[in-house]
């Protein structure tokens, strides 16, 4: 009996040596820190820019 | 931005970028940045009214970015003849931590991102100039004047004397007199400064191909021409005293490092052999630096001075 291809073998996938994963881990570490100093930034410059009034209004 | 480089189809596997933030760092060209980011602030601070802070600051920090920017679109552009330049051969591209592809969508990313921030942040105007610094800067200077002609850094001076005047547009929403002689002592400033670096380092220009001037028109003629250029920028850097918007002290320190700027540009021009000839052009590179540095230093000062004591504040 001719024996099935392997094809239930699960795919491999990309690898990753130890440098590659730790590079990764630091662009990672640091898209997520500019991302939340750009949120905090905008967040900011929207208070300044509403300025006190924002805070009088109707009840 | 894709960090995997998909070759497989070549038969050559996947390869997977090492990259870290650092070498990202590195191709935003951080000491020009902060050249950028010094000379901003002074166009900032000599705004009439004092701008908001946290105003101030996100606007300086966008036009970093910015700067940032036109700094990873050139080292996307030139890492050809980067790699071919002792000077340059450890930048992340010719170095092989950087692919070309990462840094034009690193570059153009940040150009989006820096230019409707300043826009959000300050006004469309300040915007709008910061987009077309950028694009002179990559477009103009580094694709079509850098490999053609060795008046490329005459004209492509323009690009680093824009931010002050970017920062004071984004402080006032218009542009002043005050800004544009700012603008116009780093115009005439750039020449004599890079082709001081040239003289020594004309080997280097030549094997990566770049005309610069002392390899077009021969070190004799690049030493007149800085000669030429300091004694325009000596009486060009009084302009801010002149015009009415610092005080006496920046007239007489700039009078004072104009008459040294020329001073060693007199050296530079008589010196033209040997070993001291070199010597004297670093010299000269790198009192061009303390030059700028001082002048728009007083500047910040002075500023910065008048907004913690108001009372000092006096018109000139």
């Amino acid at each position: 009996m001719v024996k099935p291809l392997a094809i239930d073998k699960k795919p491999q996938g990309i690898r990753l040596s130890t440098a590659q994963e730790k590079s990764r881990r630091q662009r990672n570490l640091a898209i997520a820190i500019a991302i939340g100093l750009f949120v905090v930034l905008i967040y900011v410059v929207t208070i300044v820019k509403l300025g006190p009034a924002v805070l009088v209004r109707p009840l | 931005m894709s960090f995997i480089s998909d070759s497989s189809a070549a038969g050559q596997g996947v390869t997977v970028s090492i990259a870290t933030p650092g070498d990202f760092i590195a191709l935003m060209k951080p000491r020009v940045m902060s050249l950028v980011i010094f000379t901003a602030l002074t166009g900032i601070l000599i705004a009439p009214t004092p701008v908001n802070p946290i105003i101030g600051f996100a606007s300086l920090l966008a036009i970093a970015v910015g700067a940032g920017a036109s700094g990873a679109l050139n080292m996307w552009y030139d890492s050809d003849i980067d790699a071919v330049m002792r000077r340059t051969a450890k930048r992340p591209i010719p170095a092989g931590r950087v692919t070309r592809q990462e840094a034009l969508t690193f570059g153009l990313v940040l150009a989006v991102l820096s230019v409707f921030t300043l826009g959000i942040v300050a006004n469309w105007a300040a915007a709008a100039l910061l987009a077309f610094t950028i694009f002179f800067y990559v477009v103009i200077y580094t694709m079509l004047l850098k490999r053609s002609t060795p008046q490329n850094i005459v004209i492509g001076g323009a690009a680093g004397a824009f931010p002050p005047m970017v920062g004071a547009l984004a402080a006032t929403g218009h542009l002043s007199l005050a800004s544009v002689s700012l603008f116009a002592i780093i115009f005439v400033w750039t020449p004599p400064h890079f082709w001081a670096l040239a003289l020594v380092k004309a080997d280097d220009f030549r094997r990566a191909g770049i005309p610069m001037l002392p390899n077009v028109a021969g070190p004799d003629r690049t030493r007149r021409d800085i000669l030429l250029y300091s004694l325009l920028l000596a009486p060009l850097g009084l302009a801010p005293w002149l015009i009415g918007f610092v005080s006496p002290v920046y007239g007489v320190l700039a009078l004072a490092l104009g008459a040294l700027f020329v001073l060693h540009a007199v050296r530079v021009y008589l010196v033209r052999d040997g070993e001291r000839a070199s010597r004297l052009a670093m010299r000269m590179f790198g009192f061009s630096i303390l030059y700028l540095f001082l002048l728009f230093a007083e500047i910040v000062g002075e500023r910065a001075l008048a907004l913690a004591l108001p009372a000092l504040s006096l018109s000139w």
